[in-house]
């Protein structure tokens, strides 16, 4: 509806632009940590994400063979040598002999020393040339930058699947997950058929009783609902966090069923009730089946916000073995291995994976969901 | 494997007690008034008076129980010492009014809704506005919306990233400082930045959050009726008048939706903080300091009464939210 007469925007180039710088805003923070979970533990310490994909730079200091073991007397020169990847593959790009000046020559140079001339080939082959016998059993100290090819791996996940115990709490995530969503829709739909269908007195308070109820605030609930869990015996348990959720999920269940199950044409209700089906009848026979694309929505949302929440499951649930969830895992990590980013990484992305496969494929209900319940404040 | 076998028991076990409930329930009802013989009139009056109640009574048992009775139990609390044991009248709250972190978190809270829905309006209406000019906006779109899905910590994992911080002169891994690096700037250790630190939090916020405005506001605008549009680009409007002149004062009832429903969502914002700073060099807020006096202080007390605090926040937007609901009912 822009392109009509004459307007067909000279802009194009500025908002295809403008969105472009939008999108890479809003997905360099994800594919940076995406990238980063893939490397090598040094590789993220000693250079950034972006730099993945070019070699990158590396100074370490590798001793040289000690003179009792390697000194070689080749035509009265006394000569140490080897490689200081020891086997490995890499570049030199630069060498030193002091930690003063760990650059200060190009592969290939001679350094001269006191008593000894030291040089270190591109290819890391060192060779320690002195007049006079060297002896002790610690080696020179070298200096080398290497250049490290780009290179990926998949140890890191394998490493906080297997014994970071994200494996464990992947499946604690789920054992949440699965009843929390799936309970408070059948609890729902009733009610909303019920708020829809069904004339009886108090129904317009009951209404705008669920409408005010979408927004109160969790921490209301924590406290007094810790307190009821721990007297009637059921402490923290799956069962307690599952009933939790429930309760918390119902407004918006209640409410954007309610919309949708009240849009269904009159005509198909009233005729079945003429031919004498009971509302219970109805329910499972029309309402339910017609209501599918409303509880897709909501069983999204819901499934997105159990298994990203993180308040609820720290309040309702232990933190032992059997009961840390992913998102509680995530933030012990965050704060006993703040520093090794490549576990919390690919930790972060055991997490984020699942919701964003849901997320991709459902995106259609997702939206839908957001249209018809955009009172609801998360 | 064993739990993933109980919770799908529970599932299963759950959804065929709902449905048995709601079964059995409603055959007793008509047995009990049998919608023939002698009375069938006055049984099937009865009976349609009584089955409202059975569909809803499960929902309002859990609401009842999970969200009502607590806000009540909230304000008993709230007047009580820190095990719920004693009596001790408005103590918590002159200890709050006293409290100097409770003031940091007001304050914060406050930068918070003013930025947060602001600048998540802003990015969504803009991103909206533009990808529905493009062939590719809906892969835009996609890509826009998809933080939506990523929880809150692990959002907080991939800024942390981002503003990861090594002394001067060593390699910067964090992307912000190495941009700053790069241009001549010094590093800086943002998150410890008092007072600033907060903007870099909310960053993560709103990082989220536009998605969420942008679809809104996306069927919005496609929702304007087209002769609006056109009669004011007959008149000769520009394209950015036809925006800000036309399609915004439309959509101005989604845009106050977007608005609340964000800043309600602030209002209870706590796994950012938790994670990244933990309150620390000022930049708590209410939902993270009443998780604190609930578990560090154990003071149930202190906690409950923070926790109201946040309800009079939401409160009147409830009110709002109940009178929409109400006019549009009618």
């Amino acid at each position: 509806m822009d392109n009509i007469a004459g307007t067909k925007s000279s802009l194009t180039w500025a908002v295809n632009l403008a969105v472009l710088l939008l999108v890479v805003l809003w997905t360099v923070p994800t594919a940076g940590l995406l990238i980063s979970s893939f490397r090598d533990r040094d590789q993220i310490a000693t250079s950034g994400w972006w730099t993945a994909l070019s070699a990158s730079e590396q100074n370490q200091m590798v001793r040289a063979e000690g003179p009792d073991a390697a000194r070689r007397d080749e035509n009265g020169i006394w000569v140490i040598s080897g490689n200081v990847f020891d086997g490995g593959e890499g570049e030199v790009s630069a060498f030193g002999v002091s930690s003063r000046a760990p650059t200060e020559y190009e592969p290939g140079a001679v350094a001269e020393r006191r008593d000894s001339r030291i040089s270190v080939a591109a290819n890391g082959d060192y060779r320690i040339e002195s007049d006079e016998e060297p002896s002790g059993s610690r080696g020179t100290r070298l200096f080398v930058t290497t250049k490290m090819p780009p290179s990926f791996t998949l140890e890191n996940y394998r490493r906080v699947l297997f014994s970071e115990g994200i494996g464990r709490s992947f499946l604690n995530t789920l054992t949440v997950t699965i009843p929390a969503t799936v309970i408070p829709i059948l609890i729902a739909a009733f009610a909303a058929y019920a708020l829809a269908w069904m004339e009886f007195p108090g129904r317009a308070l009951l209404i705008a009783l669920v409408v005010g109820l979408l927004v109160v605030p969790l921490q209301m609930a924590l406290i007094p609902l810790l307190k009821l869990h721990n007297s009637i015996g059921i402490g923290k348990a799956y069962l307690g966090i599952w009933l939790a959720h429930t309760g918390f999920g119902l407004p918006l269940a209640i409410y954007l069923l309610r919309n949708y199950i009240a849009g269904l044409p009159r005509e198909i209700i009233e005729s079945a009730k003429v031919d004498g089906a009971t509302d219970f009848e109805i329910f499972m026979r029309i309402v339910l089946p017609l209501s599918f694309p409303a509880l897709a929505s909501f069983a999204i949302f819901q499934f997105l916000w159990v298994w990203n929440d993180l308040l609820i499951a720290t309040v309702f649930l232990g933190n032992n073995e059997e009961q840390l969830v992913m998102t509680g895992r995530l933030r012990e990590l965050l704060g006993s291995r703040g520093g090794d980013w490549e576990i919390l990484a690919a930790s972060a992305f055991v997490s984020i994976a699942v919701p964003l496969v849901v997320f991709f494929s459902m995106q259609k209900y997702l939206v839908r969901g957001l249209l018809a319940g955009s009172v609801k404040g998360g | 494997m064993e739990q993933l076998f109980w919770a799908t028991f529970t599932m299963v076990a759950g959804v065929f007690g709902c449905v048995a409930y709601f079964f059995f329930s409603n055959m007793l009802l008509d047995r009990a008034l049998p919608p023939r013989g002698p009375n069938a009139g006055r049984n099937i009056n009865r009976a349609n008076a009584l089955r409202p109640w059975l569909f809803l009574f499960p929902a309002i048992f859990v609401l009842g129980a999970y969200l009502i009775f607590p806000v009540v139990n909230s304000v008993w609390l709230s007047l009580n010492n820190p095990s719920g044991t004693r009596f001790v009248g408005a103590e918590n709250w002159s200890w709050l009014i006293g409290d100097g972190k409770f003031w940091e978190s007001m304050r914060n809270n406050a930068l918070w809704l003013i930025v947060v829905p602001a600048l998540s309006t802003f990015f969504g209406l803009l991103a909206a506005a533009l990808t529905d000019r493009i062939r590719w906006g809906n892969l835009a779109k996609s890509l826009i919306f998809m933080p939506m899905a990523i929880s809150f910590i692990g959002a907080s994992v991939i800024w942390k990233f981002i503003y990861d911080y090594r002394g001067e002169g060593q390699e910067q891994i964090g992307l912000l400082n190495a941009v700053i690096v790069a241009m001549g700037g010094t590093p800086q250790a943002w998150i410890t930045i008092p007072f600033w630190n907060n903007f870099f939090l909310m960053a993560i916020l709103i990082w989220i959050q536009t998605g969420f405005a942008m679809v809104i506001l996306s069927a919005a605008l496609r929702g304007i009726p087209e002769e609006t549009v056109e009669a004011a680009i007959l008149d000769g409007a520009s394209p950015l008048q036809v925006f800000w002149k036309i399609k915004v004062p439309q959509i101005w009832g989604t845009i106050a939706v977007v608005w609340t429903t964000i800043t309600i969502l602030v209002l209870k914002v706590f796994d950012i903080v938790l994670a990244m700073t933990n309150g620390q060099w000022g930049s708590q807020v209410l939902a993270n300091l009443m998780f604190d006096w609930m578990f560090r202080g154990a003071d149930f007390g202190r906690a409950s009464t923070i926790a109201l605090v946040i309800m009079l926040l939401v409160t009147p937007i409830m009110v709002w939210n109940i009178r929409n609901a109400h006019r549009e009912a009618r």
